[in-house]
């Protein structure tokens, strides 16, 4: 029934790629002047500076063999946190320091190779994928004749040709095509990511030139279809390259809080090392005390430091900073790197996220998010194919007014077409012809396997699912029968500005129609005749009922009148400049005094489990938004079938409809006044989302009222504006933002993220629309959906449904937060119980730099004996089981607006490991001070007395995190025991023998001579208990208290739901204690 | 990047496309990108998850309180038995009799003695340790810990002849290498310290026994004198001179072959650096001669100090330290005291737990049963 035409189109229409611009569209680059086909210049025009343009080489890569070495240290060092270790590296090459360059200089040499391999590693990946690029083959037109040529070697000015299904090399003028009309149709999906077929126009002088012995006086045959194009421009200077450079960097909120607490151990330093300084010089100040006759100075200290001046004091000030550099270990990088890296795998790994009909599993394109799951306030939800199926179903169609039901109709309209059309008729040629639908054959594509379900013999692609749905249903029930030609003459394709798309075609009687489709609002506008009110009452009951409805209108030409606009829609497609606005600007003229035929309605149904996903979300505190494309009726109909909106919520409307009726202030104001008069209540019950009896807003805002409060006023009041809509929209506990545009979806995420509490948001979405949101927001999932894979690829994240969401956020997100904030804070808790003892080390060593510890401990501290446990902790932790979290969306707040990175927490962490070292260091001083502890009279030295601190320490900060740890697997076992094993091993293995390459013995026998010392023995119990006993009390007793009373007002919340089973409260209870 | 923007794409796509083809033939395909239903990948490894609740930590508090308590005491009784007598004989005070010594300097002859009479008491039982302490003395400093060459102490010949850089300015003298190199070794306390039982206005000398001071690790394997084809000390330390301080060189330190050179005892003690600049370091041995006598008898004792070592300069302070020893060391009260009290914390931590778990607990009932 289709008519040929569109079958003709579609043979030519999968060109992929790159992308195809004309000059001009360009801001960014002044005018090029290109000879075509590299000929000389006419002599006699003006004077021709050839320039020097790229060639076509993609450089996506960094590195080159040659420059891999010292570039990648460059950009290694560039980092904050490496180039302090070099820095203290070189400070202990340089000068004298306490420890040796080994201690500081192996780790780094260690962390800068891993990352160098791996870096290394992905660049020669990318070479590869650029070789592989650069090097496929391309033809062009070179003095008549074809040639065949490596990518890379494309120039500006080159002609070239490029058949059905390739891939465009680089930036185009199309010239001509092996179609007549000089068109062609390209997929800019690897550009902009929609994957609908755009229709090109060739440049109106050299679309003649079918062939290219027109183009170069040669070969005469077409074999292929082809489009030929004159490269313009090339390589790095493609839009593709120009656009890919632009993405920018996400970073986590516990990134954020590590670097300010990095900067605080920073300080930390800085002052530590600044008192010693001091202390140092004040303490010296004695003579005796600076040089006794024992201990005298060498000449070359002498000599280097004469007066003992500033240089002095800054090189005692850099020892200073040497011996307690490691209080910011190079380690936490890498275990923190490494933690995100080998954590995202779980994501990946989970079966409850597989989805079996399409075989996919989630995505992880980026790990360095993985803890913000954990932390997100707003969820920024697309409605199509996210909430709903995006599965479309042709229910129903509505023509002058009178409702069809399929079933019985079909037989009403088949048969009879008289001559004039009826409108029934009209209404569904107007179907069958305006819409953008391809028909593919035998090919699998997304969403095919239904139409090889339904035993269909072709397929229809379209950017649309609705005009899928149409035309399915059409053809399922409809016309198979009605065979009818119509010649199509042009088509006024779709925008989302204008939100309709028409065609324009010539029946075989010779009659010239426009039929025109599109969203309600666009159509009745335009209408002139027709039942408009009983179409219009129609249309507003099935958006209700959260059907998707289009509207559709015709038109007949006469000739004379479609003459006028074949002129009009030509002058404007071959336009250079404002393209876009001259055709606009015609499809306006072209598009009125329509005829108003019907209005069709399309299911879309709800994806399964998101109402009780978003239920789960909404109790775990977060504020779920709908943004979508959808008129509101719809939008707030799926609202509701999905539980954002509740029967008790009262919607407030801020569209434009009321904004026309009073002022933007006005209806703002009023709004906020009726939000805030229950603000009072609303943050009391905050806490528990489940309670009934409060007052529930929901917020509906349309595109237009959005762009209204947005748009910056002249005297820049607008912020008082966005500062109102804000305050509502805080208030509210649904939003729904509905007639948007993919960049205002965008702006919308962006007013959010930079409000004033700066909340953390997630954007979801499927379709390319999406994609820029899915950039803006903090997290960004795309569903690997139907819409293509274009959000999915642009997106930190990718899951198969947006069932999905819950666990990822409630379970994964949960777990992810709680692991590396623990892993954050141990890890500088357990360098200030290693660090701080040396510290208060120095008051008793005449602020000497002496080290407590001997090197193979400084070195090994970080490397070997304390980091498998809290890598392998912040792996496998769950401090509440799967089942809960999934169970109690509540739990979810518990971590909320990073809860275990404030600063309350960082200081107690903090001060544990200040009261840990004063414990260790302090208990092992007066163990020793002036006494013997051995039971035959010898004495230990000051080797022994840093190891019994060590031992105390290594035992401590383990079994601390023994202590947190709440899930043990015989992972955890065999790391945390392992490690204090491996400790106890290698002491006795260092301090076993004489080693051979070591210029001093000072360890030797140390640590057996110390274990066989009782005291020794009943010291390290006591001060590892000492040291762990607040811990206890905290952990177990202090957590408690603040979780019950989270679990009080959970019960009170619930007392309405008087069915709270009993076992769910006894594991709440257990919880509590956990 | 653009590159592989598109490689990517077409991966995805090939790999959908195996997708659908499997799915249409047997869903092979489909399957095979499923994870693992393994208990590791789905996080639900057999896991042990202690609850530590009020019951269970309330116990941990009494028992840590009931085991704690018992061995401090056990600890502190056993501080107390311990013998510790202690003299200062720097001679700061004017009074003393090593006043006259007190601005002593190094190499004085003839040497400067003094004696201090003292009284013990109590009578020391079992074997006595006889320390030196010294005060204010920066053994732990920097500079001095590193300076010392352990090949050298190791016997090593090359090192002998060639000390460590480290050792400066302790290296050389006289365009010869010091043996023992470095200002430890040159540090060497070396006062003589000897002690007289006066009984009946008689002198009687006790006998101090100088072996068994030092490790027996450090006496064996880590401080060796140079090898050599001769046992004779002089000739293996030919070539080498006496550190600046010490009145004669290393070789003539005691009369007695195995105990002279690195390998004397109170040489050793003195390398082993101490920890705090207020230590004391094994001097002698005084062996409990038979079962029926104490090793000190309660009475008037005499100490007959050689003065060599200058502490005033730097404000030190030296003593001698009698001390008889148990199974757990010298006289400390501190770990006594110190498992008492956390034993005792812990108890009346325990104590308050409990009654705070009491009430709460019965509140957190009340509050459960209505529902």
């Amino acid at each position: 029934m289709f008519p040929y035409h569109y079958r003709g189109k579609t043979l030519l229409k999968t060109i992929k790629g790159r992308v195809l611009i004309c000059a001009g569209e360009e801001n960014w680059v002044d005018n090029r002047t290109i000879y075509v086909g590299h000929r000389e210049p006419p002599s006699g025009t003006e004077a021709y500076i050839p320039q020097r343009y790229p060639d076509n080489r993609i450089v996506s890569s960094k590195y080159t063999f040659w420059n891999f070495v010292p570039k990648n240290l460059f950009e290694q060092f560039r980092r904050i946190a490496n180039f302090y270790f070099l820095i203290i590296f070189l400070v202990q090459l340089i000068i004298d320091t306490p420890t040796s360059p080994v201690t500081s200089g192996l780790p780094l040499f260690f962390v800068i190779t891993v990352t160098a391999i791996k870096q290394g590693y992905e660049d020669w990946l990318r070479h590869k994928a650029d070789n592989a690029m650069n090097q496929c083959p391309v033809h062009f037109i070179q003095h008549g004749k074809l040639v065949r040529k490596q990518s890379r070697k494309l120039r500006v000015g080159d002609i070239l040709m490029v058949k059905e299904n390739e891939t465009f090399p680089c930036d185009l003028i199309f010239l001509s095509s092996s179609r007549g009309d000089g068109t062609c149709f390209v997929t800019t999906a690897s550009l902009d990511g929609e994957s609908s077929h755009k229709t090109y126009y060739a440049v109106q002088d050299t679309k003649a030139f079918h062939n290219e012995q027109d183009i170069d006086a040669l070969h005469a045959t077409i074999e292929f279809f082809l489009v030929s194009g004159v490269a313009i421009y090339t390589g790095m200077e493609t839009k593709m390259a120009l656009n890919y450079q632009s993405k920018s960097q996400k970073r986590s909120a516990v990134e954020k809080s590590m670097n300010v607490f990095l900067v605080v151990y920073l300080c930390i330093l800085i002052s530590k090392a600044l008192i010693n300084t001091t202390l140092k010089y004040v303490w010296q100040s004695d003579p005796f005390n600076d040089e006794p006759w024992y201990n005298q100075k060498t000449d070359s200290y002498k000599a280097s430091f004469k007066d003992p001046g500033i240089l002095r004091a800054f090189t005692d000030f850099l020892a200073f900073m040497v011996l307690f550099n490691y209080i910011i270990p190079v380690s936490m990088y890498v275990t923190v790197e490494m933690q995100k890296f080998l954590g995202s795998y779980f994501l990946t790994w989970d079966e409850e996220m597989f989805d079996e009909d399409t075989g996919e599993g989630p995505l992880v394109n980026t790990s360095d998010l993985n803890e913000e799951l954990g932390q997100v306030e707003y969820v920024f939800t697309d409605k199509t194919g996210t909430l709903t199926e995006n599965n479309m179903e042709f229910i129903e169609c509505c023509i002058e007014g009178h409702k069809k039901d399929w079933g019985g109709f079909l037989v009403c309209f088949c048969f009879h077409f008289s001559y004039p059309f009826s409108k029934e008729e009209l209404f569904f040629r107007a179907l069958c012809l305006c819409h953008t639908v391809q028909v593919k054959e035998d090919d699998n594509i997304d969403g095919l396997k239904k139409a090889q379900l339904s035993g269909r013999s072709c397929v229809y692609i379209s950017s649309s699912p609705d005009e899928v749905a149409l035309v399915e249903g059409i053809q399922r029930y409809v016309c198979n029968l009605i065979v009818f030609r119509f010649e199509l003459l042009e088509i006024l394709s779709f925008d989302s500005v204008r939100r309709r798309m028409s065609v324009i075609v010539r029946s075989v009687a010779g009659d010239i129609f426009l039929f025109c489709k599109g969203a309600d609002s666009s159509i009745f506008p335009r209408v002139t005749e027709g039942k408009i009110d009983q179409i219009r009452s129609r249309v507003e009951r099935n958006a209700v009922e959260g059907l998707r409805t289009l509207c559709v209108a015709y038109k007949k030409f006469t000739r004379k009148e479609y003459d006028c606009v074949c002129k009009l829609l030509q002058n404007a497609k071959i336009a250079l400049h404002d393209r876009e606005k001259k055709l606009a600007e015609a499809y306006e003229q072209i598009e009125k005094d329509l005829i108003l035929l019907g209005a069709t309605a399309v299911e879309d149904q709800l994806q399964e489990k998101a109402a009780d996903t978003i239920e789960a979300l909404q109790k775990a505190g977060i504020k779920v938004w709908v943004l979508t494309g959808d008129k509101m009726e719809t939008a707030a109909a799926t609202c509701y079938a999905c539980k954002l909106f509740r029967r008790n919520t009262q919607l407030l409307e801020l569209t434009t409809k009321k904004i026309e009726e009073q002022s933007l202030h006005d209806v703002l104001f009023d709004l906020s006044k009726t939000v805030l008069k229950h603000s009072g209540n609303l943050t009391r019950d905050n806490f528990s989302g489940l309670s009934t009896d409060m007052q529930d807003y929901g917020l509906i805002i349309d595109g237009a009222a959005l762009s209204l409060i947005m748009k910056p006023r002249e005297d820049g009041s607008s912020g008082n504006y966005r500062e109102r809509f804000l305050e509502i929209c805080r208030n509210c506990s649904a939003v729904l933002c509905c007639r948007m545009a993919p960049l205002q979806k965008a702006q919308i995420v962006k007013l959010i993220k930079l409000s004033k509490e700066h909340p953390i948001t997630l954007a979801i979405g499927d379709g390319a629309n999406d994609v820029s949101m899915i950039l803006e927001a903090h997290v960004g999932i795309g569903i690997t959906g139907k819409e293509g894979r274009q959000a999915a690829r642009n997106s930190d994240y990718a899951i198969p449904k947006f069932k999905h969401l819950k666990k990822m956020l409630l379970v994964h997100g949960h777990f992810y937060y709680v692991r590396i904030s623990e892993l954050v804070q141990y890890f500088f808790y357990k360098n200030v119980c290693f660090i701080f003892p040396q510290f208060l080390y120095q008051f008793f060593c005449g602020f000497s730099q002496q080290p407590l510890y001997d090197t193979a401990y400084l070195t090994l501290y970080n490397i070997s004996f304390t980091s498998l446990p809290i890598l392998l902790y912040s792996l496998m932790e769950q401090h509440v089981s799967t089942d809960m979290l999934k169970r109690e969306p509540s739990l979810y707040r518990d971590i909320a607006k990073n809860a275990l990175l404030r600063w309350r927490v960082f200081i107690y962490w903090t001060f544990l490991g200040l009261f840990d070292a004063v414990v260790f260091f302090f208990g092992a001083y007066f163990l020793f001070d002036n006494t013997t502890v051995t039971s035959n009279g010898q004495m230990f030295g000051n080797w022994t007395f840093g190891t019994l601190v060590f031992t105390v320490l290594v035992f401590t900060v383990t079994l601390k995190l023994a202590l947190d740890t709440h899930y043990w697997t015989w992972i955890n076992h065999f790391v945390i025991w392992g490690s204090l094993l491996f400790y106890i091993i290698f002491s006795l293995l260092w301090g076993g023998i004489i080693w051979p390459f070591l210029s001093y013995q000072r360890m030797y026998y140390v640590f057996m001579q110390m274990l066989s010392s009782g005291p020794a023995w009943l010291g390290i119990i006591l001060l590892i208990t000492v040291s762990l006993l607040p811990d206890v009390l905290k952990t177990h007793k202090i957590k408690p208290l603040a979780r019950r009373q989270v679990f009080f007002n959970q019960i009170q919340s619930n007392s309405l739901q008087k069915q709270f089973h009993s076992n769910i409260k006894r594991r709440l209870y257990e919880c509590l204690f956990n | 990047m653009a590159v592989n923007y598109n490689a990517k794409e077409e991966a995805d796509g090939h790999t959908s496309g195996v997708g659908v083809a499997g799915g249409g033939a047997a869903g092979g395909a489909g399957k095979s990108r499923k994870p693992d239903n393994t208990a590791f990948k789905q996080q639900r490894l057999p896991a042990w998850q202690p609850i530590l609740t009020a019951g269970t930590v309330l116990p941990a508090f009494f028992i840590i309180g009931l085991i704690f308590i018992p061995i401090g005491i056990g600890i502190f009784v056993t501080s107390n038995n311990i013998r510790e007598y202690e003299i200062d004989y720097t001679g700061t005070d004017s009074s003393s009799p090593c006043n006259k010594c007190l601005n002593v300097s190094w190499n004085s002859t003839p040497p400067c003695t003094c004696t201090i009479n003292f009284t013990l008491d109590q009578p020391f039982e079992t074997n006595v340790f006889m320390y030196y302490g010294l005060s204010n003395f920066y053994q732990n400093h920097r500079r001095y810990v590193k300076s010392r060459d352990d090949s050298q102490l190791n016997g090593d010949n090359s090192s002998l002849l060639n000390p460590s850089k480290e050792c400066e300015p302790y290296r050389t003298s006289e365009n010869k290498p010091i043996a023992p190199c470095g200002a430890i070794a040159n540090s060497m306390f070396n006062d003589t310290l000897e002690l007289f039982h006066i009984d009946n206005e008689t002198r009687i000398p006790i006998t101090l026994n100088k072996k068994g001071i030092a490790w027996w690790t450090d006496k064996n394997v880590k401080f060796r004198n140079p090898f050599g084809t001769t046992n004779n000390l002089t000739a293996l330390f030919q070539g080498t001179t006496k550190p600046v301080n010490w009145p004669k060189p290393v070789y003539m330190l005691d009369s007695e072959q195995d105990n002279n050179g690195f390998i004397n005892e109170d040489f050793i003690v003195w390398m082993r650096t101490a920890a705090l600049p207020t230590f004391r370091k094994l001097y002698r041995l005084i062996e409990r001669k038979n079962n029926l006598q104490p090793t000190l008898q309660a009475g008037k004792y005499s100490l007959d100090i050689t003065y060599n070592y200058p502490v005033y300069s730097f404000d030190g302070r030296k003593r001698m330290i009698l001390s008889t020893i148990s199974w757990m060391g010298g006289k400390n009260p501190f770990l006594g005291i110190a498992y008492i009290t956390v034993g005792s914390i812990c108890f009346f931590l325990g104590v308050v737990l409990l009654v705070i778990h009491h009430k709460y607990g019965n509140r957190n009932n009340s509050a459960d049963i209505p529902n």
